[in-house]
């Protein structure tokens, strides 16, 4: 546990750090929710109904251009094989890893979701449910983006790998939460898609480590 | 075996406490694997690693995770932040402390360097950086993958000395290197 949070420490470190963090990722969001509706025309009735999901899909896109590299730098520069080394086993280092890049892009970016939600013109009534969809939902981009990062390590692609082994499994989060949101605005029982969500949500935390440690030890062998 | 080619077989080779072992062999022979499959990083296809304790056979995954430390040909070091944090990170990880950590840097002669970023630091003075784990947090078996090509000769024999340390203290390292260890050891060819 000690070590556990010794690493989550560093790993919070390293995101906060130079070179972007939080600050890129919340402005790429904030790009993709200003481009999606240039392309989508001006009529702001119709703009008003797409925003929740406008919203909810740039959450993803975010999350995943952010996590990339969240192996592959330590692959390249060596710090995998002392991770390797080290007291916790590999499932807990990539669960250090994907919890630190929720807590350094997901969260900042699930508090910025409501915000380009109303500035989209999407009604209030969502945004106590936007948040914590957008939390939850934020859990599995990391750990379900982590598991693709390290399925592509050493590969000379890595980018669009990682873009291509993630986006299918991304699909059913965007979904739940896109309807449940949907649901809300449209007055509907809403409850099922976000339970549905925050079962997403627990299954990718779970089993996503234990792929993911898998993957490492087979990039590092 | 690495990708489809055999590298070495019929190796073998026992350690025990205080010795040292060179590795020698011309580039690729595998020296570099031998290590990291002591380390339980690669999979020898065939053969068996076991470790032995003071009262006998200890867990591989015990042994990888609390008794050894190996320092290769990279350093493990993020170049943005500064060669004190890295140091204290890697001296934590493996189980040190603050204050080993701090010891550490001053017998590897770091104590100007700390507050530099490391990607402002030389080769020898990252390396240097990354071998301070080797004191920061005491473990009996050193896996090093040419440890000094990159130390010029007055930090060389300052880390000789802390290696003879080591062996007169009932450690083990296995050294994969081209230039003689600067301590008593054996030498081991391989791949013929």
């Amino acid at each position: 546990m000690k070590a556990f949070l010794i690493l989550l420490r560093r790993e919070l470190a390293l995101a906060w750090g130079k070179g972007g963090g939080p600050l890129l990722a919340l402005a790429f969001y904030a790009c993709v929710v200003t481009l999606l509706p240039l392309a989508a025309g001006r009529a702001p009735e119709r703009l008003a109904s797409l925003a929740p999901g406008i919203a909810w899909l740039a959450l993803a896109l975010a999350a995943l251009l952010s996590l990339e590299r969240l192996f592959e730098r330590d692959f390249e520069d060596g710090a995998l094989d002392l991770l390797a080394l080290g007291p916790a086993p590999l499932e807990a280092v990539a669960v250090a890893k994907c919890l630190a890049h929720w807590l350094a892009a997901g969260a900042p970016l699930a508090l910025a979701a409501p915000i380009a939600a109303l500035a989209l013109g999407a009604s209030t009534q969502i945004i106590p449910l936007l948040i914590p969809c957008a939390l939850a939902g934020g859990l599995a981009f990391s750990f379900l983006g982590g598991l693709g990062a390290s399925l592509a390590l050493g590969s000379k692609r890595g980018g669009l790998l990682v873009a291509v082994i993630v986006l299918p499994l991304y699909v059913p989060p965007v979904i739940f939460g896109a309807g449940a949101l949907d649901a809300l605005a449209g007055g509907l029982p809403w409850t099922g898609g976000l339970f549905l969500l925050l079962a997403y949500s627990a299954a990718a935390v779970a089993l996503g480590p234990i792929a993911m440690a898998a993957a490492c030890r087979n990039a590092l062998d | 075996m690495r990708g489809e080619r055999r590298l070495f077989s019929g190796l073998d080779l026992e350690v025990s406490a205080g010795q040292a072992v060179a590795l020698t062999g011309r580039n690729g022979a595998g020296k570099t694997s031998l290590l990291r499959a002591v380390a339980g990083l690669l999979r020898p296809a065939e053969g068996t690693i076991e470790f032995d304790g003071e009262a006998g056979p200890l867990e591989a995954e015990a042994a990888r995770a609390e008794a050894l430390h190996m320092v290769g040909h990279h350093d493990g070091l993020k170049s943005t932040r500064s060669a004190w944090e890295e140091l204290l990170f890697q001296a934590r990880w493996t189980g040190g402390s603050e204050a080993s950590a701090r010891a550490a840097a001053t017998r590897l002669d770091l104590d100007r360097l700390l507050a530099l970023e490391v990607r402002r630091l030389s080769a020898g003075q990252r390396r240097r950086v990354a071998l301070a784990r080797l004191l920061a947090s005491p473990r009996s078996l050193w896996l090093l993958d040419e440890p000094m090509a990159p130390l010029d000769a007055g930090h060389r024999e300052g880390f000789g000395a802390l290696m003879a340390e080591h062996l007169a203290g009932g450690g083990m390292i296995l050294a994969a290197v081209h230039d003689p260890l600067p301590v008593p050891c054996r030498t081991m060819e391989i791949g013929g």
